[in-house]
């Protein structure tokens, strides 16, 4: 039961972590508006290059170990939905890291989300 | 595609490519894991023997395959939209895994439990109806 603890905590601190460092490399890249494969080839290079999506790679790696040994003990009905308490995670990075304007009712689906994870446990049977 | 349509359109089209790949690449995952046994190491030498018997899985490179398409679908859409848009909006994703699991690797899964993933799905629908982006003074 612990390692299965320890394991959601990586999937989701590390996952999230690693989503926030993405989006604020790609944002450093701005809007991409050319879809043809060598366009999005020199995108994909281009964001290779900001120090941010290396580490935001890195911490969704640890996380993406993480899901792999969870999925192993669990059934990936469970294993997903309880990964969306990284909708916490994120929203409280959002707020910090990336300086969004997170709103009640932004929260409220949240609340939601923490809800319906609960019940997932909860019906685990 | 600087149109307000035109960004709407591009954000749905690689969202909808995330809400196939993800669930697609968490499903083979699952099944590639399962073949392989509990994830259990007792000793040093025990990590060679998972890692060779997780990468010589073709569904385990079937699953890493289809999240590397959700990944760059995830990686473009970012480029433009709030993370606190294109998160929530991909949340469809949870009960397609839900009805994959079920279909798919016949798991069982309770009515309390179809419920969570339901709840799960209102809870996101609501962030995602929030203004997509709140840190510039653009909009999508």
């Amino acid at each position: 039961m612990l390692s299965e603890l320890v394991f959601y905590c990586f999937i989701i601190v590390a996952g999230t972590a690693g989503e926030l460092c993405v989006t604020r490399a790609m944002k450093t890249i701005g809007e991409v508006t050319d879809f043809r494969p060598h366009a999005i080839v020199r995108v994909i290079g281009s964001a290779m290059r900001v120090p941010w999506m290396w580490i935001g790679i890195g911490l969704m790696t640890v996380g993406f170990f993480a899901l792999l040994a969870m999925l192993s003990l669990e059934n990936v009905s469970l294993v997903i939905p309880v990964t969306a308490l990284s909708y916490v995670a994120g929203t409280l990075g959002g707020e910090m890291f990336l300086g969004e304007q997170v709103t009640r009712q932004r929260w409220a689906g949240v609340a939601l989300v923490c809800l319906g994870v609960t019940l997932v446990f909860i019906g685990k049977g | 595609m600087r149109s307000p349509l035109g960004l709407r359109f591009k954000t749905h089209l690689l969202i909808s490519l995330m809400i196939v790949f993800g669930p697609v690449g968490d499903v083979l995952l699952s099944k590639g894991m399962k073949r392989i046994g509990a994830v259990t190491i007792r000793a040093p030498a025990d990590l060679p023997r998972l890692f060779l018997g997780t990468f010589t899985s073709g569904m385990i490179w079937l699953g890493i395959g289809s999240l590397l398409l959700f990944f760059i679908a995830y990686m473009l859409v970012l480029s433009w939209a709030d993370y606190s848009y294109v998160q929530p909006a991909s949340s469809a994703a949870y009960g397609i895994v839900a009805l994959l699991g079920y279909l798919v690797l016949g798991e069982a899964i309770t009515p309390v439990r179809w419920a969570g993933v339901l709840v799960i799905c209102v809870g996101v629908y609501i962030v995602g109806h929030t203004p997509p982006r709140t840190t510039g003074s653009d909009s999508c």
